[in-house]
């Protein structure tokens, strides 16, 4: 699952973005997750615009508020959630958690703790789909609070001066945690990258068709051999920073900034737009919304169920290659 | 077999590896056009892309490699200096080293970090003279410290192969001693430490180009009927363990010869690893012979003062021998 042009598709994978957030912050109320949770609600129609415009072998690397990201390129929720509850069933066997889940089958090179991080890592793998003399393209996210880590902005003149098939896919949601973006990055935005050498396009990036738009024609781009481009799609945070079980972070944003942005509402606008034009099918939104409930209420109940790793697989995964007596444990066995 | 210099063994490693795994791919600062003699040559012999020369940007070139590593290259990532690898450290150390783990096994990351000019003793000053090799073990990244050309071609082409991080660090000073190197593309296994010259009196377990100032040192004390072991471990992550242990049951004493900072270095390592292994073969204080836990100054009398050499190692020795 991933490259799709059907409306009703769209909306379903917004609906499970959501919803799977919306059950996600339940479970970190009920204490069933360890560690953060970075939210992606508001920002759906980024990440399934763009993966829809992706085929399945096509790369992205994701970032801390990575949950949308690698469910729209086709992420199993069962296995995701069963990643956030630190079940060895889960994406990553439990090793990795909310900020790390990664599909390689699926393309997904891993959600990333450290901002900006994966930007020269989708370079790199664009670089071999160039050697190799494949047509697949890399689309590294990254948010607006990237935009002054040094590391993403030496990919972007890396990606132009090797000429490589990389969109970069930047969420602007206005805020690097809870800093206004006016007040932490000199010049603008799109310009910075247009500097580099960059093609640039700025898109309203609550509006799922002009996401998708946009991707198509930089991954189309991409493909022939027509390099790099940067799009900024504009778009909104609904929850605060992140969330974490007996922790409260406080959210500066103004409420009417945030009113305005869940007026702009990318699944209302979508489903808005079906219901206009008898779009939805049999069923209607309803059903849509019955089968994500379905799926999500399935995925959990999954996790739940699945086995947390034994203790005794705590050094497993650090090594591909391993010697006697290494790794070493941390006293005598 | 045929003597070649440490430079040039380097770079028969790198011409092997890449006929062997089209996988293999180098990439770095002003590595083309024959203009550095350890990837002379390559970019001739190899289809386009293969040799890779990155704008000076070592984070995003490092993570480049990590993902192309991802996709299933086998990436040499080389650092012109070792101490350009700090601009790079949260791809080296976030990433490359950590991903293994945090992905559960999805994928390795069979990438080398090539240090050349590693170590100091040539006017470098403190930015241009680090052996860095312990920010990385602490790291988990795996790390190998050639001394002699033979090992410069057979621990490169391990780390090569190895499928995951290793760093290679190569020390400037050795880069133009010689000696015998086999013609083949035999690895030199990690963890599998050589016995550079047999003694029963003392074992001094010497790193990089501290090997060469330890065999110095051992013919210095033979006059006087001091018989050292040098020992050289050559992969110190991971480390041939029991190497050490048995060289150390041979002679009952220890000198770790190591030229990096003191405090929390690699020769602290030897000395708890042997404390734990050894104590009842030990008939003497371990002593440690490392670099002064200060920035390398620039001028020569000063910058020699504070680093590790032959008479340093001979004077450990002679301390615990008599």
């Amino acid at each position: 699952m991933s490259e799709s042009r059907d409306p009703v598709e769209w909306y379903r994978r917004m609906r499970r973005l959501r919803r799977f957030e919306m059950r996600a912050a339940e479970l970190v109320g009920e204490g069933e997750i360890a560690g953060p949770v970075h939210e992606y609600i508001g920002e759906e129609a980024v990440a399934v615009g763009v993966c829809a415009a992706l085929r399945a072998d096509d790369v992205i690397t994701s970032t801390h508020r990575g949950h949308g990201h690698i469910l729209a390129k086709g992420g199993a929720p069962d296995r995701m959630y069963a990643e956030l509850l630190g079940r060895d069933s889960g994406y990553n066997r439990g090793r990795g958690g909310s900020m790390h889940i990664a599909d390689f089958a699926l393309g997904i090179f891993g959600a990333n703790g450290i901002v900006g991080a994966g930007a020269p890592m989708a370079c790199g793998a664009a670089y071999t789909f160039k050697l190799r003399g494949e047509d697949r393209v890399a689309v590294p996210f990254f948010g607006d609070g990237a935009m002054n880590q040094g590391v993403l902005l030496e990919s972007f003149n890396l990606a132009v001066v090797v000429d490589l098939p990389v969109v970069f896919a930047c969420e602007n949601n206005g805020y690097a945690i809870s800093s206004p973006i006016d007040e932490m990055l000199g010049g603008e935005l799109v310009e910075r990258a247009a500097g580099f050498g960059l093609p640039v396009r700025s898109v309203d990036g609550m509006d799922v068709r002009a996401v998708h738009a946009a991707t198509s024609a930089a991954v189309e781009r991409a493909r022939a051999g027509g390099g790099p481009t940067f799009l900024e799609f504009r778009t909104a945070r609904y929850s605060v920073h992140n969330i974490a079980t007996g922790a409260r972070m406080r959210d500066s944003r103004s409420e009417e900034m945030l009113a305005q942005a869940r007026g702009r509402d990318p699944l209302e606008r979508l489903a808005g737009e079906l219901s206009g034009n008898g779009g939805w099918g049999a069923g209607g939104r309803e059903a849509v919304d019955d089968e994500i409930e379905r799926e999500l209420e399935g995925a959990i109940g999954f996790a739940r169920n699945s086995p947390r790793p034994r203790p005794e697989t705590a050094l497993d995964y650090m090594y591909a290659d391993t010697y006697p007596d290494f790794p070493a444990p941390g006293w005598e066995q | 077999m045929r003597e070649m210099t440490y430079i040039q063994a380097l770079n028969e490693a790198l011409h092997q590896a890449m006929s062997e795994d089209s996988a293999v791919f180098v990439l770095g600062e002003n590595i083309r056009g024959g203009m550095r003699p350890e990837t002379a040559g390559l970019d001739d012999a190899f289809a386009p892309g293969r040799v890779l020369d990155m704008p000076i940007s070592e984070a995003a070139f490092t993570g480049f490699a990590n993902g192309a590593a991802l996709a299933g290259m086998r990436p040499v990532v080389e650092f012109q200096v070792a101490s350009l690898m700090f601009p790079a450290f949260d791809q080296i150390v976030n990433q490359a080293a950590k991903l293994p783990l945090m992905l559960g096994g999805q994928a390795h990351i069979p990438i080398t970090f090539f240090l050349m000019g590693a170590g100091a003793g040539g006017g470098r000053a403190g930015q241009h003279s680090d052996n860095p090799y312990t920010f990385l073990i602490h790291a988990g990244i795996k790390t190998v410290c050639p001394a002699t050309p033979a090992d410069a071609k057979g621990l490169m082409l391990a780390a090569i192969f190895e499928n995951d991080p290793v760093a290679v660090v190569v020390n400037a000073n050795l880069l133009r001693t010689t000696g015998e190197v086999p013609a083949g593309s035999e690895r030199t296994p990690l963890a599998n430490g050589k016995v550079r010259r047999a003694g029963r009196d003392a074992t001094v377990c010497a790193i990089g180009s501290l090997v060469p100032a330890a065999l110095e040192a051992a013919e210095r004390l033979t006059a006087d009927g001091i018989e050292v072991e040098v020992w050289d471990p050559r992969s110190l992550l991971p480390f041939d363990k029991e190497g050490l242990a048995a060289s150390v049951a041979k002679t009952g004493r220890l000198v770790v010869a190591d030229d990096s900072a003191r405090t929390c270095g690699f020769a602290a390592e030897v000395a708890g690893l042997a404390a734990e292994r050894c104590f009842d073969s030990l008939r003497a204080p371990i002593k440690r012979v490392t670099r002064a836990d200060v920035t390398v100054p620039y001028s020569t009398p000063i910058e020699h003062a504070m680093l590790p050499a032959a008479g340093e190692v001979e004077a450990a020795v002679r301390a615990i021998a008599a």
